[in-house]
């Protein structure tokens, strides 16, 4: 592949990346949004947090539930711990802790 | 830009937001830019896709496909479906948002991720966060993307595999940021749900439609018992 075609290619790429990422942004931003619509995405931050998380901690490679993953038994502890401190930071720290120790056996 | 805060003061509210964020980019931005220079993509043109393109998942596929022979239009539809989750983000990000100029939204758009969306939405949230702050940690993050690419490609890894766990930096953000964000019932169980979904969702369907898919049904849900409640509580 030449340099030019794979500039296209990346700018492609790039373009169908910037614009879902504007679009909304730029429109709903300018005005007064229905109250029902702005209740509905108060939400949409704890749902995409989970959404994200939940199937990396559980759902292995080849799509498959697995509940003996590290990742899944390192969550439960982190996740006490973020809930006992709301520390962000700190709670990186313990979880990188937890998953370096518990790779060790 | 208001007055009431320096410059600087800014920037290091921002840089000290984006910190977990970037310790979670360096690691799997080198493992990208070693992908690439095996895939023949040297370090300037994995680079020219981290700027073009900040977006982890979506430049993983995109090198893969490349490195495969795959056509460009191929490439691009499966970047669009990959990146499709950003647009409920974006919306999201208005409320916060409302009202600030159009040009300052052409630049804040292109830094939207996955974690700089949770990182700036739990300090909206919080308060004491505004849109310079907010785009300080967008910048952030994309500036240690873009090197960690690039440094991948130059020089390898540099972090052994697993050393400090550092893995599990974003899983862990992950796991802060939705702790902070249950702040009352109706939260905690749109993201039990949103969970559940999710994880449904990806073992019975292919592809990464699961985020889009869980997180509007969950918002739905949890919308909808939300208002439930509050009209028996105004019919009692």
């Amino acid at each position: 592949m030449s340099f030019q075609e794979y500039v296209l290619v990346v700018a492609g790429m790039g373009v169908v990346t910037y614009l879902p990422r504007l679009l909304p942004l730029f429109f709903l931003s300018q005005r007064q949004l229905p109250q029902w619509l702005v209740d509905w995405l108060e939400l949409i931050p704890v749902a995409i947090l989970a959404a994200l998380l939940a199937p990396s901690l559980v759902v292995d490679a080849d799509s498959t539930l697995d509940l003996l993953r590290r990742e899944f038994w390192v969550a439960i502890p982190t996740f006490l711990f973020a809930v006992r401190t709301r520390s962000l930071g700190g709670t990186v720290i313990v979880g990188m802790g937890l998953f370096w120790v518990a790779g060790m056996f | 830009m208001p007055a009431d805060i320096p410059v600087t003061g800014r920037l290091r509210d921002g840089v000290a937001a984006a910190w977990p964020i970037c310790l979670g980019y360096f690691p799997i931005g080198m493992a990208l830019g070693v992908l690439a220079q095996q895939a023949g993509l040297g370090p300037l043109w994995i680079g020219l896709m981290s700027v073009l393109v900040f977006a982890g998942s979506a430049q993983f596929i995109g090198v893969a496909m490349l490195d495969g022979g795959a056509s460009a239009a191929a490439i691009i539809l499966t970047t669009f479906v990959v990146n499709f989750r950003h647009f409920l983000m974006s919306s999201a990000l208005a409320v916060p948002l409302r009202g600030v100029r159009r040009l300052f939204l052409l630049l804040f758009a292109y830094g939207i991720t996955d974690e700089s969306f949770g990182v700036n939405m739990t300090r909206f949230r919080k308060g004491g966060w505004d849109k310079w702050r907010a785009l300080v940690v967008h910048h952030t993050a994309n500036a240690t993307w873009i090197l960690s690419t690039m440094i991948g490609g130059l020089v390898g890894t540099l972090i052994p595999e697993g050393a400090f766990g550092i893995d599990y930096a974003l899983p862990g953000m992950f796991i802060a940021l939705l702790v902070l964000q249950l702040q009352g019932r109706a939260f905690i169980f749109t993201g039990a749900l949103a969970a559940a979904v999710a994880v449904a969702w990806k073992l019975l369907v292919p592809g990464d439609s699961y985020i889009v898919a869980a997180a509007v049904i969950a918002a739905t849900g949890g919308f909808l018992v939300r208002r439930r409640r509050h009209r028996r509580r105004e019919a009692a």
